[in-house]
Formats: structure tokens, C-alpha cells, sequence
């Protein structure tokens, strides 16, 4: 009985063991590879899963990310935890730069943002501009969701809300904080038939998901004012503040993305037939 | 409610076709908590055995602190954890964040207490004429002790089972120092939480399910160990 419990043992010991040791071997594997911070509306609609196999082609740089808001991302390269940023917060992106920690700034491409709500639109926003959609909204206290995160879209929410000229809202009963993702934050503000800010590209997936536009019960509502545009950025690192980080392959990637091939291939990135992002590098 | 139901039909066929990306973030699943899971047994036995063995001053205080250790949440231990492994961080130079290694690091942490105060809560629990019996019986110190561990083998396999399971469905220090990145680091916790994040929430119920007959066939092979 005791011989049969330890051979058992020992054998559930290697077979555990033979995974373990294949990981270890593959982190310590030595390649070039490089390591981006980027936010979640890039990675949740498929744009990276699309575009980052033809860059490894390329360039047989393995490229790997970790898709967060725009504040967590713009730490990890204050920390020099990552090689390269592909975010959207120009303001925050200029303080970075300015900072010390970011070298080059590439214009990528951009989306716009657009407020959505309830087909019914109670607040009557349809059509309004930003300034005076919010204002309804506010009037009316229809619940209005914000990703209440710190990423890239929260901090472009709430711009808008400043160019109101009143208080940005914090506690007052109607504006909800979700906390989450931009998805998921629509799905809320579905179960809540709120209003909310979102990328057009976040909104798109939402559609495909909810079986096309007309069964979404959340519609487009403002759209096409100019202070909606989201811009993504390429950002390296500066050198002098992350000595390890990989400056030279992050260059090439921002050359790469901002090249003919990649922005080609972004403007052909569709979903239910309508385009996502539209290229615009220099 | 319906993606339930789609969730429990996805979840057969992503194991049934071998998908491999749900693939890479069970391996990474069974990888990283297997070494958690041994790292913090190697550490908490002999701690947990001392501290229900022996009687010494402090013990109680030691032992309200070990068990409010059980308390500490995930995202914490990940912050703790990438604050060391950070690049900047007095262990940068390890490399570990972004990996496996990393997160066995933090979910080595998570599982200690458990292992500790199980291991400690089962010594105590012994027979306690088992020790007087057999110093009458005339065996010698290292025999006494080889003697209770093996009489307390149960509640050590028990303790194992919970720091699997412990280790196994955390999400808070796989997210922060693992930072879920697809065929890497993505384990089924931080895949569920991207899937639902994405508002895919079939995928993830379909990967909570394989999570669990996961769960299900370690805890069938430790009970035919028990068996034996």
C-alpha cells in the first residue's frame, strides 16, 4: 500500500514537472522581441490579431502586448516595463514626452468617438452637438455611463464634459462609473438604457455582436462634431529614462506601422462591412 | 440567460476540437498553479507542521496573523508583487513580469497561508495519545515525526487541494503581473475576464466550464491517490 502511494506520486510529480520545465525554457528563450502597452479598444476589436502576424513576417520581430487603459499603459512605460506604446490620449501623450519618458511621438490612425443611448432617446440628443447633447442629458438626469478608468476615452469623456463649462459629474446619482472596458461598459449602459461615449470601433462590435444595427437597442445619437476625433499614437521610450528598453526594434515597428503595407491593411480592417480605423500617418 | 446555454455548448466544442488558443490558456493555467501549488507545499508544510507540533510563546499571535493572511486579496499581492518585479523594481532584473515565473511568484504567496493554517489546523487535530503512545512504545524523535506526518497525510492533501484551487481561479495577480497576453501569459481567469470584458459572455461561460472539469479531474486523480 505505501510502495503504490509513492510510485503514484511520484508519477503525478513528473508528469506536472514536464509542462513546468518546457515553461521556464521557453521564457528564457533569447529572440527579438518586443513588448507594447496598448489600449483595449485595439486588442477587443481584433485590429492587433489582424495586424501583428504580418508585422512579425516582416520584420521576424515577435511582437507581444498587454491591452489596458490608456493610464495603466503610459505607467508601464514610465516604469520601462514595456518597449512601445500604441495609445490614444494626445494630452497625456505631449505630458509623457514632455516628461522625459516618451522619445517619439507617430501619428497612426484615428477613430471617432460617438455619444450612444436608448433608440428612444429621452434626453432628446439626436442630431445635437456635444455641448448641447450633454447639457440634456445633465437636464434630464438620464443615467449616462462613463468607463470611469482612466483610459484614453475616459479622459476624452471628460474633456467633453469641461467644454460644457459646468462641474465634471463625480456622485450625482445619474452618472455611473462602470470601471470596465469600453465593451463592457456598453453592455452596462444597454441594461441600464443609459447613455454613453464610445470609439465608433467599440460601437461597431457591439452592433455585430447584438446580429447587425437595427437589433442593437442602442443607437448612434451625436456624431461628426469635431471635437469627437480619437487619435492613435505610436510612442517610443526615451533611452535616457529606460536604458533596457528596446529603442531600436520599437523605431521599426513605428516605421512599420506607419509604412504603406500597415496602413493599407488598416484601412482595409472591416467589421460588417464598415471600416474601423482610418489611417492618417505623415 | 440564453448564453448559458451557449456558453455550456461552446464549452464542449473548444475541448472537443482542441481551439488553440483555449489550449495555450489551460497549459499556462495547469503550469502556473502546479508551480504555485508545489512552491507554497515546499514552504507552508514545514511551517504549517512546526506551528501545530510544538508549543512555544508567540504561537497564538503567529497564528491570528497566518490566518488573516487567508484574507489578502489578489489584486493586492499582484501590486505588491509587480512593484518587485517591475523593471525599476529591487528584482527587475529577474525578468518576471509578463511571465509565468511572475505569476507563480504572486500565486506562491496567495497559496502559503492556505497551505500554513490547513497544515497547522491538521497537526493540532491529531490524536493527541498518538505522540504519548508512541514515546511509550520507546521510538525516537525523527520516527515520532515521520510517524504523525503520515498519520496526518489526509489533511496535508487536503490542504493541497485547496491551494490548487486557490491558485487555480484567481485572476487579480495573473492580470497585474501576468498581463494577459495571448499565447503567453493568458491563463482561463484572465481569458474569461478579457471575453467578458469584450461583452462576449458565452466564451466566457464556455471557458469557466473548462476551468472546472479542470478543477474536476485534479481532485478525481487526488482521490484515487487517497485511495491507495
Amino acid at each position: 500500500m505505501f510502495p503504490i502511494t509513492i510510485i503514484t506520486a511520484l508519477i503525478m510529480a513528473i508528469i506536472t514537472m514536464v509542462p513546468l520545465s518546457s515553461a521556464m525554457a521557453q521564457d528564457n528563450k533569447l529572440e527579438k522581441k518586443l513588448m507594447m502597452a496598448t489600449t483595449t479598444s485595439t486588442d477587443n476589436t481584433g485590429l492587433l490579431d489582424y495586424l501583428m502576424p504580418e508585422f512579425e513576417k516582416d520584420t521576424d520581430i515577435k511582437i507581444e502586448w498587454t491591452s489596458t487603459g490608456t493610464g495603466k499603459a503610459l505607467e508601464l512605460g514610465k516604469r520601462c516595463d514595456v518597449d512601445v506604446l500604441l495609445v490614444h490620449a494626445p494630452d497625456a501623450e505631449r505630458l509623457f514626452i514632455d516628461g522625459g519618458f516618451g522619445k517619439d511621438r507617430r501619428e497612426i490612425m484615428y477613430n471617432d468617438f460617438v455619444i450612444i443611448g436608448p433608440a428612444a432617446d429621452p434626453a432628446g440628443t439626436r442630431g445635437k452637438s456635444v455641448k448641447e447633447a450633454l447639457e440634456l442629458i445633465r437636464e434630464a438626469k438620464a443615467f449616462f455611463l462613463s468607463r470611469g478608468d482612466d483610459s484614453g476615452t475616459h479622459k476624452k469623456e471628460k474633456t467633453l464634459w469641461q467644454e460644457t463649462g459646468k462641474a465634471l459629474p463625480e456622485k450625482e446619482s445619474w452618472y455611473l462609473q462602470a470601471g470596465q472596458g469600453m465593451l463592457a461598459t456598453i453592455n452596462a449602459t444597454e441594461e441600464r438604457m443609459g447613455y454613453t461615449m464610445t470609439d465608433r470601433g467599440t460601437f461597431i462590435k457591439y452592433m455585430a455582436q447584438k446580429g447587425g444595427a437595427d437589433q442593437a437597442p442602442l443607437k448612434v445619437l451625436v456624431e461628426s462634431d469635431a471635437i469627437l476625433l480619437n487619435q492613435y499614437s505610436v510612442l517610443t521610450l526615451d533611452p535616457k529614462n529606460c536604458p533596457k528598453a528596446k529603442y531600436d526594434l520599437a523605431l521599426i515597428y513605428s516605421d512599420w506601422m506607419a509604412g504603406e503595407k500597415a496602413q493599407t491593411l488598416i484601412r482595409e480592417f472591416r467589421l460588417l462591412g464598415q471600416p474601423l480605423f482610418t489611417p492618417n500617418a505623415k | 440567460m440564453d448564453f448559458i446555454l451557449a456558453g455550456l455548448i461552446q464549452a464542449m466544442e473548444l475541448l472537443v476540437t482542441g481551439d488553440d488558443a483555449t489550449w495555450s490558456a489551460v497549459m499556462a493555467t495547469i503550469k502556473v498553479s502546479t508551480c504555485s501549488m508545489l512552491m507554497s507545499m515546499a514552504a507552508g508544510l514545514p511551517l504549517g507542521f512546526l506551528l501545530g507540533y510544538f508549543d512555544f510563546p508567540g504561537k497564538r499571535p503567529l497564528r491570528t496573523v497566518l490566518d488573516t493572511l487567508l484574507a489578502l486579496p489578489t489584486v493586492f499581492i499582484g501590486l505588491l508583487v509587480y512593484a518587485f518585479i517591475s523593471s525599476q523594481g529591487p528584482l527587475g532584473d529577474f525578468n518576471l513580469l509578463f511571465t509565468l515565473g511572475g505569476i507563480a511568484v504572486g500565486q506562491t504567496i496567495l497559496a502559503f497561508p492556505v497551505v500554513t493554517a490547513l497544515t497547522a489546523a491538521t497537526v493540532e487535530g491529531m490524536d493527541p495519545q498518538l505522540k504519548l503512545t508512541l514515546v511509550s512504545l520507546g521510538a525516537g524523535r525523527r520516527n515520532i515525526i515521520t510517524t504523525c506526518l503520515w498519520e496526518v497525510r489526509f489533511g496535508i492533501l487536503a490542504a493541497a487541494v485547496a491551494a490548487y484551487g486557490r491558485v487555480m481561479t484567481e485572476v487579480g495577480i495573473s492580470m497585474m503581473v501576468g498581463g494577459n497576453i495571448k499565447w503567453h501569459t493568458r491563463t482561463i481567469t484572465t481569458a474569461i475576464a478579457l471575453e467578458t470584458g469584450k461583452g462576449m459572455f458565452a466564451n466566457g461561460i464556455a471557458l469557466g466550464l473548462v476551468l472546472i472539469t479542470i478543477a474536476f479531474a485534479v481532485n478525481l486523480s487526488l482521490s484515487f491517490l487517497r485511495k491507495q
